[in-house]
């Protein structure tokens, strides 16, 4: 693949119609590259997850999808309040999502120990009242 | 075994999809309900038995690759997740079974089948 590819997606916030849109999005570009389904499952999973938390805590946000070469890099940012306690947050188990989030199936505190075990590179920048941004790099 | 071989054996109702949907072979099956947890155990073809019935379940069973997501005890799936599992092409059963009994007689099925 010797072609750079971008895509730039919305994701609206506390909205549930549309959240995994994107990442549905690049599953469907991914399968169509011919990329290896193992390959494309660990994206999509990193990609949904981050996608929702995005819609959960970020007040919704943007992301930005490059596949070049051998790797897809996917940078999710919000605008959000920031993670207050990252180290707490990467912890399994731990989460600040409300209880009509849990209703819904979520809020396990999986969200990013989900992400790190599917991305093979995983950058978070989070600013306390400013937003977060969460770069996820998956080699093909 | 076929999406439609578990239905009719099992009596299930179909919620979503369509006949042709119904010819897809499953490779297994798995019973959660927590989203993340079953965004990462789920593998294509797998049916999926979850009492949740929120636009969530579409979107994991779609990004999994999942063959099909049954809901027990009957419980009523809203309009607009079926709406949404017919526009990406997820297949949907409802069960008056419970979890468990569906996931006992569906593993037995697979076992006999081989």
């Amino acid at each position: 693949m010797g072609q750079v590819i971008i895509r730039d997606f919305d994701i609206p916030a506390d909205d549930f119609l549309a959240a995994g849109e994107a990442s549905s999005a690049v599953r469907k570009l991914l399968s169509q590259l011919g990329v290896a389904p193992d390959r494309i499952k660990r994206t999509a999973i990193a990609m949904y997850e981050a996608e929702i938390n995005a819609v959960i805590h970020g007040h919704g946000g943007k992301a930005h999808v490059e596949i070049r070469g051998d790797k897809i890099t996917i940078v999710i940012s919000d605008k959000g309040p920031g993670i207050e306690d990252l180290e707490l947050a990467m912890q399994e188990g731990y989460s600040t999502a409300p209880d009509s989030i849990r209703e819904m199936g979520f809020g396990a505190g999986m969200g990013l120990p989900n992400i790190k075990k599917h991305a093979d590179e995983l950058v978070i920048n989070t600013e306390k009242g400013k937003g977060t941004a969460v770069t996820i790099t998956v080699y093909f | 075994m076929t999406i439609r071989d578990i239905k009719d054996k099992l009596g299930c109702r179909q919620a979503a999809g369509t006949d042709k949907m119904l010819e897809r072979e499953i490779t297994g099956v798995y019973c959660c309900d927590l989203l993340s947890h079953a965004m990462a155990k789920l593998d294509h073809g797998n049916l999926w038995i979850t009492v949740h019935t929120n636009l969530n379940v579409v979107a994991v069973a779609s990004l999994t690759d999942a063959a099909c997501v049954i809901v027990p005890e009957g419980i009523e799936i809203e309009e607009q997740t079926i709406a949404k599992a017919n526009e990406k092409q997820v297949a949907m059963l409802s069960s008056t079974k419970t979890a468990a009994e569906l996931s006992y007689e569906i593993i037995s099925l697979l076992r006999k089948a081989g």
